[in-house]
């Protein structure tokens, strides 16, 4: 945006009740912002209690790397997925932008998918999160991460719906652009996860 | 290259195909190593692996900034790069701090259980 051309244009703008230009862009990122610091706070929780086993099962005797790793791709994945249906989206090709964006729906839902299956198997050997505060601190951190992961499904396959029906309007394209912030910022999360709880409880 | 642009698209950044498939190759690598470091037990010693996966995650963190998220010093007149630097303070005080207070808690005061 061009300043001057903004402050030539001011008064029009009053008059039309214009937006303030990314004024939800914007205040999506601030979201974002304080979403990370709940990260944080889980993050430093995960820290302290990072050999609390109560006598229990450790996280080195129990992850599955290759799985984690299959999980990484699967969001990885998705982020590029993504990307491409923006890229439709910037030429007007609303069904281009639908098929990627289904495509990055079920790389989500894969993802999902592994993980459940990761927390029933923990469950099932005994390393639920009542049984120490490690496990604890582990389903809240990971839950959390895959509760973003879901709502981050419902909000695609909601927009879905709202692209077949009303097309690319500027709405939707808004909408689209909050939402890639979203996924992408639960990409980012996840570098954090498997970095920090996987890779790193594993060794330890 | 933005001629096909119509003027309400011009208040998000815009993105190209080269720049989504370099982040994504970035993160590829960026992923692959720290967990064949891991897998398989490349180095002897597990601090050295640690500090190497931690690095290779910060620096794909950054490059999901750069490139998947569109961060810059010029968006929204440098706010969201304000915003995003003040909540990194906070995340840094918040992790080190709480680690570093509550391991010597522990050793102080439990030196038993350590």
């Amino acid at each position: 945006m061009s300043q001057s051309v903004a402050a030539n244009t001011n008064l029009n703008f009053i008059a039309r009740d214009h937006h303030a230009p990314n004024g939800t862009l914007f205040g999506f990122w601030l979201y974002l912002m304080s979403d990370c610091l709940i990260f944080a706070a889980l993050f430093a929780t995960y820290g302290v209690l990072s050999q609390s086993y109560a006598g229990g099962p450790t996280g080195a005797e129990l992850f599955d790397l290759p799985l984690v790793a299959l999980n990484t791709a699967f969001l990885l994945f998705s982020s590029i997925t993504y990307g491409f249906a923006m890229l439709q989206m910037q030429q007007g090709k609303r069904q281009g932008t639908m098929i990627w964006l289904a495509i990055t729906g079920l790389l989500g839902a894969a993802f999902l998918a592994v993980e459940l299956y990761e927390f029933s198997h923990l469950l099932h050997v005994g390393a639920g999160p009542q049984r120490s505060a490690y496990w604890s601190a582990f389903f809240t951190l990971v839950g959390t991460h895959g509760l973003h992961v879901t709502i981050g499904l419902i909000w695609l396959v909601t927009l879905l719906v709202q692209l077949k029906k009303h097309g690319l309007i500027p709405e939707n394209r808004r909408r689209l652009f909050c939402l890639s912030m979203f996924w992408h910022f639960l990409d980012v999360i996840w570098i954090g996860v498997f970095t920090f709880v996987y890779l790193m409880g594993s060794m330890a | 290259m933005s001629e096909h642009h119509d003027h309400h698209q011009d208040d998000t950044p815009h993105a190209s195909f080269s720049g989504y498939m370099i982040g994504f190759l970035l993160s590829v690598f960026l992923t692959a190593i720290p967990f064949w470091l891991v897998m398989g037990g490349v180095f002897e010693s597990k601090g050295t692996t640690a500090v190497i996966i931690l690095a290779f995650a910060a620096v794909q963190v950054v490059v999901h900034m750069i490139y998947f998220l569109h961060m810059n010093f010029h968006s929204e007149g440098g706010w969201n790069m304000l915003s995003l630097l003040f909540t990194a303070v906070l995340l840094f005080i918040t992790l080190f701090g709480s680690l570093w207070v509550m391991y010597n808690m522990n050793v102080l005061m439990m030196p038993g259980m350590m």
